[in-house]
């Protein structure tokens, strides 16, 4: 995909614009347990969306099976209008790029990590052209981690080796991202320029943005929300509505108390009100 | 002139100088040098009262000759490539298990290749040595069969790759299983019970010219795959799931790397016997000394592993000379040694 078409995308989550990814109907489970019930959605092209909710609610397993990469119980998922499973193999990874929650520390550099992240455009025998070497050289500068990219991931630290991962992810160059945690390991003005980067992908290059984000806070100053809960989706929506529908205290099965200062909203830790009044 | 910094670098120009091969390169010509002198000793140490000195190797008279073309080099270069074989196979297995341990001897894959060479000798009423190209290749077919069917059977019976104690133990298991079948048979076949038994224990003594180039054929022919599919192999050390984000067929990569394996391991078997650990230490050794990617450590594990087996041929030639040790014993005993090593300081590690 071209640079001009990249930018050329819709303008940011408006309403009505073929999804990039979307899921119906879908069910998830392990063994005997289903984690996911019944999920609609449809990820919105330019939009960045985060996943909330409390621990063990299914947001990783809601994130890989979009992804591909969990088994569904039943429904459907569609990427770019097209059944997920019906892509040949790397023409899919080249359209949804996955990450995550772990970063992995191995003994490859990172260059030779980050161009793992072209291996579904250059293949078996990793012939590099110029858009793969440009492609990895803009995910490495924009994730700040072209100063160590001769470095083993092994002698790396946590938030470096997550900054690495995050670069393969993005040299990949897909319309839609899934990401899962990719905060986690990062200092906070480190989260703060991913939480940017990711903005950046969904508003500039027109890129389907997902990311599942555990710090309120962080996770508000997205454009959309995907609010799960123990029981299910609670909602999707604008974080406007999921303020307004009070989504999180019902995610949380708790009172979380939420600000709104200078136009950002706050997550504010109430620790002297009883729980769940 | 200070060096670039990344940022004005080229990435393809990072990503060459972020392996520092001119190390690598070192090595390799390290190892080469130790084959080559591996090569010149195997030809002068031996049970034959012929040998003297170096000089006789570049004149000796027409019964040295002989020993000389037809017996030590063949079973030098054989042993070379046996070695390298089975450090490609190791290298691959660790790759490919995600799991240092991994190698043909532990998976109890040499077990299956063995059991392949036995049943194959006996259907064809033949004993090794002295085999006609077609026959080795048949037997070395065999052997793949049984090297692929025991690695499987060890996978299932562990139930995943990952847990490195289940692997050892299934694999221990499947090894000794297979292990009993084979003598079981060969009670059958007592004109050849005695002759299999130092084969199966690990012998370079059997090594002719056609086997010597069976095995070369077979290694080089494992070579392309292994190369082709290097990429996969570091993929897969970011984690399954990555690996298949990434674009990946990982029953595909499994199937076509585990496939090399066995036919590396077949080939080895099948002409040297049942070689231990060679594929557990040459890989372990380049890692300990080297950072590689999956690439430089295909192409660095056989060199050393060719390297050892050169040099355990040596050393089971010499201990007890006139006599001769199997040389799966020399490599048993230095591997296990190893091995015991290294599961004392992983446990010592958490």
């Amino acid at each position: 995909m071209g640079d001009a078409q990249r930018h050329a995308g819709p303008p940011p989550c408006e309403g009505g614009s073929l999804a990039a990814l979307s899921c119906a109907d879908l069910s998830v489970g392990y063994g005997s347990r289903i984690v996911l019930r019944n999920v609609s959605l449809d990820i919105l092209p330019g939009c960045w969306t985060t996943i909330v909710g409390p621990n063990g609610c299914g947001k990783s397993t809601l994130l890989r099976a979009l992804a591909g990469l969990e088994p569904s119980r039943s429904g459907t998922i569609s990427l770019q209008g097209r059944r997920l499973f019906s892509w040949p193999r790397r023409e899919r990874a080249r359209r949804l790029a996955w990450l995550s929650q772990t970063a992995a520390a191995t003994d490859l550099t990172a260059a030779e990590v980050v161009a793992l992240g072209r291996f579904a455009h250059s293949g078996w025998l990793a012939h590099r052209q110029a858009e793969d070497d440009a492609a990895m050289h803009r995910a490495m500068k924009a994730t700040g981690s072209l100063a160590w990219a001769q470095r083993r991931l092994t002698t790396l630290s946590g938030g470096e080796r997550q900054r690495v991962h995050l670069a393969r992810v993005l040299a990949v160059e897909a319309p839609v991202l899934l990401l899962d945690e990719p905060t986690t390991h990062l200092d906070p003005p480190h989260q703060e320029d991913v939480a940017r980067l990711l903005r950046e992908q969904a508003h500039r290059c027109g890129v389907g943005v997902v990311s599942a984000i555990h710090d309120l806070s962080l996770a508000l100053t997205a454009d959309r929300v995907i609010v799960l809960g123990h029981r299910g989706v609670i909602g999707h929506g604008s974080i406007r509505e999921a303020l307004a529908g009070d989504w999180l205290s019902s995610a949380f099965e708790t009172r979380v108390n939420v600000v709104e200062h200078e136009g950002v909203h706050l997550w504010r830790p109430a620790l002297d009100a009883p729980r769940g009044a | 002139m200070s060096t670039p910094s990344p940022d004005v670098m080229p990435i393809a120009t990072v990503l060459e100088r972020s392996r520092n091969s001119s190390r690598l390169t070192a090595w390799l010509l390290c190892c080469i040098a130790i084959t080559v002198l591996l090569t010149f000793g195997s030809l002068v140490i031996g049970t034959s009262s012929v040998e003297t000195s170096l000089g006789w190797i570049f004149s000796p008279d027409a019964q040295s000759s002989v020993v000389l073309w037809q017996i030590r080099l063949p079973r030098t270069v054989g042993a070379w490539f046996a070695g390298a074989l089975l450090g490609l196979a190791g290298g691959i297995a660790q790759g490919v298990f995600r799991n240092p341990l991994a190698e043909p001897y532990l998976l109890g894959t040499a077990s299956g290749a063995a059991l392949g060479v036995t049943v194959s000798l006996i259907a064809a009423d033949a004993s090794v040595g002295g085999l006609a190209w077609a026959a080795r290749l048949g037997v070395t077919g065999a052997a793949c069969v049984g090297a692929a069917g025991a690695t499987l059977l060890t996978i299932s019976l562990s139930r995943g790759v990952v847990q490195t104690r289940s692997l050892l133990l299934s694999g221990v298991v499947v090894a000794f299983l297979l292990g009993a079948i084979t003598q079981l048979l060969l009670l059958t076949k007592p004109e050849i019970w005695r002759t299999m038994q130092i084969f199966l224990f690990g012998s370079t003594g059997f090594i002719s010219w056609s086997s010597a180039g069976l095995l070369g054929a077979v290694f080089f022919i494992s070579l392309v795959p292994a190369a082709l599919l290097s990429r996969g192999l570091d993929a897969l050390t970011l984690g399954e799931d990555t690996a298949q984000s990434l674009g990946l067929s990982l029953p595909a990569l499994r199937l076509t790397l585990l496939g090399v394996v066995s036919l590396a391991t077949a080939a080895s078997v099948s002409q040297v016997g049942v070689v231990g650990f060679v594929g557990l230490i040459a890989p372990h050794l380049v890692r300990e000394t080297l950072s590689v990617n999956h690439r430089q450590l295909l192409v660095a594990a056989p060199l050393c592993g060719g390297a050892l087996l050169q040099a355990a041929d040596l050393v089971s030639r010499w201990v007890i000379r006139p006599a001769e040790l199997p040389v799966g014993a020399v490599t048993a005993c230095v591997g296990g040694t190893y091995l015991v090593l290294l599961l004392w300081r992983r446990s010592r590690n958490g």
